[in-house]
């Protein structure tokens, strides 16, 4: 064994966003930090690469969605190169050659929705106003630790004295509305709301993106909260694409993390938490060198950061029996085209504004619950949901003049497929995904110059995601809040002292978010180090 | 896209300000000269003509179709007569103002209803078990208001045109052209509202514009209808006051009470939306009143005068919340302003402490002059400010 050369104060594990931001926020205390990232890159799964010659692409994570504004104000990320451009609108083209727009503007969402239900056309804003009180009633939650509501310890309770404040605050009628957020299905809570099915559908669909669930399964429709509070500070345009793809975004929260000292090794794999008595002392690199840490902060996945990088042995069992049974299910994967000319949607003809939105295909909650039926029993599904951008025509850098990216993000492609991923199966989703959008876009598949298909398996094995799940875990009721990763441990802590957690596979967790890198931050601070 | 109405064409060819401003979803000429001036007093002098299409309007049809007005507004719809106009509001279960419009009886079970937003799903959800059709007609139906003392020597021209009283409406034909006029406005001044089908729009504006060259008509646009819907005293939703359905907040949602409104709520009908608290809130005196502004022409010079300026008045009237103040504190806020060029005077429309809204009452109003924040001496006074006899003779 060699002799470590530096002392660090903490040594982050994993260059992902969640890393950086930890990372930032320590430096920017004043620690010496490290990060080490094994990929030559930094960002993890928010990264921007050239695939195809010319063509640059977001491989993974493709839109900003919640990227918490303390985290752009307080590292000052636009100075350090972040530009969030605006994604005006969402298509969704129906099976009967219709269309569903949902604009940004107020008067032409409402004349768009209006010619499909005048109803849901009025619907529309209350339930945004509904959803806006929710929204406001849980998004204190994000920026703290989550309470313990088990725990009669003073701080426990004064941080749930605080939240039962918000919740007072709503009043009977919208905490009722909550308590249906919280049990219902997406779909079921749409229901009562909305009678276009393609809009229920199109707003279902965020409440079935990353987990193993369909758009009845009940618990989903919480997740259509996480979408309104990104709108609360809409003033942030939090929502959008990045400049230069999601690997802009890693690059300049790493840019921010440099300016105040923080160091980062890429191409340096970690092979396992140096422990002593107990007590996190440092990591250990594949390359067998150790650097030591006054704490240690994993960004890897629950699964990865407790039964890799640790050990069971250092563990208490009950934690153990946790994650293994924190549910990862990837259900989600990528397909990358490079394309000669833009898709023409049949339904909406020509180089319009709406291919400066994204085009969903969810022409029906029935469509969706089908694709989930197809995963539910481990095979790919046959028509899948589909989230499509056109980065090229956001930001044209991206892609030659004249030629355009295309991102679809697809669902359901489920990590556990019978026979496992092979290439065959690779190519046979891109083919199901190629297939089911040229029926909206015939011209689609003579355009494509080239075709890159991303399986939960090559998340996995890329980016180091257990399964390939995008949010680290599962973001369902059972792992969330005091329960992400596991009872006990959900305030970035773990039972090795000096060793904190700061992926998405803790509390709140999911999306570029960075919430949790900063929360760690804290914790860690707060105890001391 | 925004939508344009039935008179687009002929607005469009108008506008010569290329001055547009947003409606309800509809494109609404701010002006139509480079000036509203000029459009304003044709408003008080001769008539101005308004594209008001962008409101929306409901037809109910069906022998409960009285019911279901009575249980959603607050006035006694089933005691109106056919061919009377109600104007009125309407409330959310705790009280508070949602929407505000007019109700038109135009048979024993046939009404019309206008509104500035949109009110299907509400009329519908309140229809449970009653026995009326509830159609949008928002688009189908041109609307134009024919507002000023030459009003009616216009329409005369048209053919002929039934004693119209003030709130009544008859259906006729003007040259030929089958439409609804009803005695109504949005300008405290005489004038007409007038409905025709899409199809007939066109045809309908040129014969007004036509029978009206003599009569000085004049197209105007929303900052002409602005100032003189302020001193008629008129309330706008959006910019007066927040709809229920849309506030974030509790302290940003009104009574008719607050909102002096009070003569709209029937109390003695049994039941309605709304009428439990309204009947509570009737029993005490109202915690906001809304009322008239007057500024003091001399605090206003004097202000000028301090910055070696001389006084200058709003150009244009202005749609913000500026606060007021009484002994020092804040007790209100302004919600419309701007000078009246017929009476003289910078008028404004504002919510107020009861306490201090009583007529004559001794405020500060904020002003900014030449980049600082001044008060100016300004009173409360009873609207409207302007209410010629030839309203409602």
């Amino acid at each position: 064994m060699r002799r470590a050369v530096t002392r660090y104060d903490a040594v982050v594990i994993g260059g992902g966003h969640n890393g950086l931001v930890c990372a930032a926020y320590l430096a920017r205390a004043g620690r010496k930090v490290l990060v080490l990232e094994r990929r030559e890159r930094v960002g993890g799964a928010a990264m921007t690469e050239e695939v195809f010659p010319g063509f640059r692409f977001s491989v993974f994570s493709y839109v900003v969605s919640l990227l918490r504004p303390e985290i752009i104000r307080d590292l000052e990320l636009p100075r350090h190169g972040l530009h969030i451009l605006p994604l005006e609108s969402t298509l969704t083209p129906l099976e009967n050659g219709d269309y569903l727009a949902q604009w940004n503007d107020h008067d032409q969402n409402r004349r768009e929705l209006a010619r499909h239900s005048l109803r849901d056309a009025e619907a529309y804003d209350e339930f945004g106003r509904v959803l806006h009180h929710m929204a406001r009633a849980i998004k204190p939650m994000l920026a703290m630790a989550p309470p313990d509501p088990t725990s009669l310890h003073p701080g426990e309770l004064a941080s749930l004295l605080q939240l039962r404040r918000y919740f007072k605050d709503l009043g009977a009628e919208r905490f009722h509305a909550l308590h249906k957020l919280l049990t219902m299905s997406v779909a079921d809570y749409l229901d009562e709301w909305f009678e276009t099915e393609a809009l229920k559908a199109t707003k279902s669909a965020s409440g079935i993106i990353g987990t193993l669930l369909g758009p009845r399964s009940p618990g989903t429709a919480y997740v259509l909260l996480h979408h309104y509070m990104g709108e609360l500070d809409g003033v942030f345009r939090a929502w959008g694409f990045a400049k230069g793809g999601n690997g802009s975004v890693s690059a300049a929260i790493a840019a921010a993390a440099s300016a105040h000292g923080a160091e980062i090794r890429t191409s340096t794999a970690v092979s396992n938490v140096l422990i002593k008595n107990g007590k996190a002392r440092g990591v250990v690199l594949e390359s067998g060198e150790e650097i030591e840490g006054e704490v240690v902060v994993s960004g890897a996945d629950p699964r990865r950061t407790f039964l890799s990088l640790v050990g069971e042995k250092h563990l208490p069992s009950e934690l153990v029996e946790s994650i293994r049974r924190f549910r990862f299910r990837g259900s989600s994967a990528k397909v990358n085209l490079a394309l000669g000319e833009l898709p023409n949607f049949t339904c909406l003809p020509g180089r319009g504004p709406h291919l400066r939105g994204a085009v969903s295909i969810s022409p029906s909650v029935e469509y969706l619950e089908r694709a989930y039926d197809d995963a539910k029993y481990g095979e790919i599904s046959r028509r899948p949901y589909m989230d499509i951008v056109i980065p090229s025509m956001i930001d044209p850098s991206m892609a030659p003049p004249g030629k355009h990216v295309m991102s679809i993000f697809v669902q359901y492609a489920p990590y556990h497929l019978n026979g496992g991923w092979t290439d065959a199966k690779r190519e046979a989703l891109g083919d199901a995904v190629v297939d089911t959008l040229s029926q909206y876009a015939p011209n689609l598949k003579g355009a494509i110059l080239h075709r890159q298909v991303v399986t939960p398996a090559d998340i996995e094995r890329i980016v180091g995601l257990s399964e390939g799940n995008i949010f680290q875990g599962e973001l369902t009721l059972q792992q969330m809040f005091f329960l992400r990763p596991a009872p006990a441990w959900s305030k970035y802590r773990t039972p090795v002292a000096g060793l904190f957690q700061c992926g998405s596979g803790t509390h709140p967790g999911g999306g570029v978010m960075g919430a949790s890198g900063r929360n760690a931050a804290f914790a860690i601070l707060g105890a001391g180090a | 896209m925004l939508k344009t109405t039935p008179f687009h064409e002929r607005t469009a060819a108008l506008c010569a300000s290329h001055s547009w401003r947003r409606w309800a979803g509809y494109v609404a000429a701010s002006s139509y000269e480079l000036s509203h001036e000029r459009e304003y007093h044709s408003i008080r002098s001769s008539a101005a003509l308004f594209d008001i299409s962008p409101l929306y309007k409901y037809r109910l049809r069906g022998p409960d179709a009285a019911r279901l007005l009575d249980r959603v507004t607050t006035r006694d719809v089933s005691r109106t007569q056919v061919g009377q106009v109600l104007y009125t509001g309407w409330c959310d279960g705790a009280g508070k103002l949602l929407d505000d419009g007019t109700v038109a009886r135009l048979g024993e079970e046939h009404f019309r209803m206008t509104s500035a937003d949109p009110n299907l799903r509400w009329l519908q959800d309140n229809a449970t078990g009653l026995e009326v059709e509830i159609e949008d007609i928002s688009e189908s139906v041109g609307a134009l208001s024919l507002q000023g003392p030459s009003a009616k020597a216009i329409l005369q021209q048209l053919g002929e045109l039934p004693p119209l009283k003030y709130f009544r409406l008859a259906e006729t034909r003007l040259r030929g052209i089958p439409v609804s006029i009803s005695r109504t406005g949005y300008t405290g001044d005489l004038g007409y509202e007038i409905w025709v089908s899409r199809e007939k729009s066109l045809e309908l504006w040129d014969a007004l514009m036509d029978a009206g060259l003599g009569y000085g008509i004049t197209p105007a646009g929303m900052l002409a209808l602005d100032v003189a819907r302020i001193e008629a005293g008129l309330m706008l939703l959006d910019v007066d006051y927040v709809s229920a359905r849309k506030a974030l907040i509790e302290s940003q949602t009104s009574s008719p009470y607050e909102l002096d409104l009070g003569w709209t709520v029937d109390l003695k009908k049994p039941a309605f939306i709304g009428r439990e608290a309204l009947a509570a809130e009737a029993t005490r005196e109202p915690q906001w009143r809304f009322v008239g502004i007057e500024v003091d022409w001399d605090s206003l010079e004097q202000l000028h005068a301090e910055a070696g300026l001389a006084t200058r008045v709003p150009p244009v009237p202005w749609r913000t919340s500026v606060p007021l103040y009484a002994a020092g504190e804040q007790v209100g806020y302004a919600t419309s302003g701007g000078w009246s060029p017929l009476l003289k005077k910078y008028i404004a429309l504002a919510h107020l402490r009861a306490q201090w809204a009583a007529p004559g009452t001794a405020l500060e109003m904020e002003v900014t002059v030449e980049h600082r924040r001044r008060r100016a001496a300004a009173r409360a006074v009873k609207k409207p400010f302007f209410d010629p006899e030839r309203k409602r003779k």
